[in-house]
């Protein structure tokens, strides 16, 4: 019984993070790829954001099956604390891309149009 | 923001809410249940909750209530579109070719209130293609980033993220 879990499990722990590291990797291309300021926010300000949750999600369901059952209450409550990572990085990132690119545009950057040359 | 009417009645229940949550967060954080932790917990809670109340508690309880549930109801709608917003992305981005062709929309909406214009403007920044560059909140005016034409005309034309966060904070 307790292998089956674990061969359910475990996998399924690694696709979280596969795909975590996944789009923060597509991110990082992204960065370097696309032409200007603004649109290299759009591959970070979204890719980072689901990147992130989906590692943390990741290490949260490992946490609940290996360290969760007899610990200490304060090792329980690990999950939760993760769960609250999850809830202010939703909130945070996209203020924080928002931010940027307000503060971007007011100073006068100027956005990269379609046919322009590579800044 | 706050109705004057309930605002009378409703202080002492909106401090009473108000310590009951902050008091919840603190004891899911700590994990710690002696005297010390949990007397120290109650007493920065009660602080917390004297001096703002105000800013978690503004409106009747029930019609909080609804808009939370509702609320809920937009977040899985919300996440479904991140996925959607970061596969975009990818594909963007690993094209080879990078098939995009950025411009700067504006568009007006119905919303005023400070928590409908916030998720609105997150929500476009989270998904598909779009970033919210700058807000005019008398006017409910946005100004905003698209990566493309296609996220571009999810905005202009279709307006579902505009009607879905008008329905959650009811402001049509």
């Amino acid at each position: 019984m307790v292998e089956l879990i674990e061969m359910i499990l475990l996998p399924i722990v690694v696709l979280f993070l596969a795909a975590g590291v996944f789009f923060m990797l597509a991110g990082a291309i992204g960065l370097l790829r696309l032409p200007d300021f603004y649109t290299r926010l759009h591959a970070t300000g979204k890719c980072d954001t689901l990147g992130e949750v989906l590692i943390i999600f990741g290490l949260l369901i490992y946490h609940v099956y290996y360290y969760s059952p007899g610990a200490e209450l304060s090792v329980q409550l690990v999950p939760v604390k993760l769960l609250f990572l999850i809830c202010f990085i939703f909130f945070a990132n996209p203020t924080a891309t928002h931010a940027i690119m307000k503060a971007a545009y007011n100073t006068g950057v100027k956005p990269w149009k379609k046919g322009d040359r590579r800044m | 923001m706050g109705e004057k009417s309930s605002a009378k009645s409703g202080k002492g229940f909106g401090i009473f809410v108000t310590f009951c949550v902050m008091f919840l967060f603190w004891l899911l954080l700590s994990g710690i249940l002696d005297p010390i932790h949990v007397g120290a917990g109650i007493i920065c809670s009660l602080i917390i909750a004297f001096v703002s109340h105000d800013l978690l508690v503004t409106q009747k309880w029930d019609k909080m209530l609804r808009k939370s549930g509702r609320f809920i109801i937009y977040v899985v709608w919300e996440l479904w579109q991140i996925l959607l917003a970061n596969f975009d992305v990818a594909y963007r981005v690993l094209h080879p070719k990078m098939p995009i062709d950025p411009s700067v929309i504006e568009f007006d909406t119905s919303l005023r209130s400070d928590l409908a214009i916030v998720t609105l403007a997150n929500s476009i920044t989270l998904t598909p293609g779009t970033i919210t560059i700058n807000i005019d909140q008398e006017k409910g005016r946005f100004q905003v980033h698209a990566i493309a034409q296609k996220p571009a005309d999810a905005l202009l034309v279709d307006k579902t993220m505009q009607e879905k966060v008008a329905k959650v904070f009811m402001e049509e």
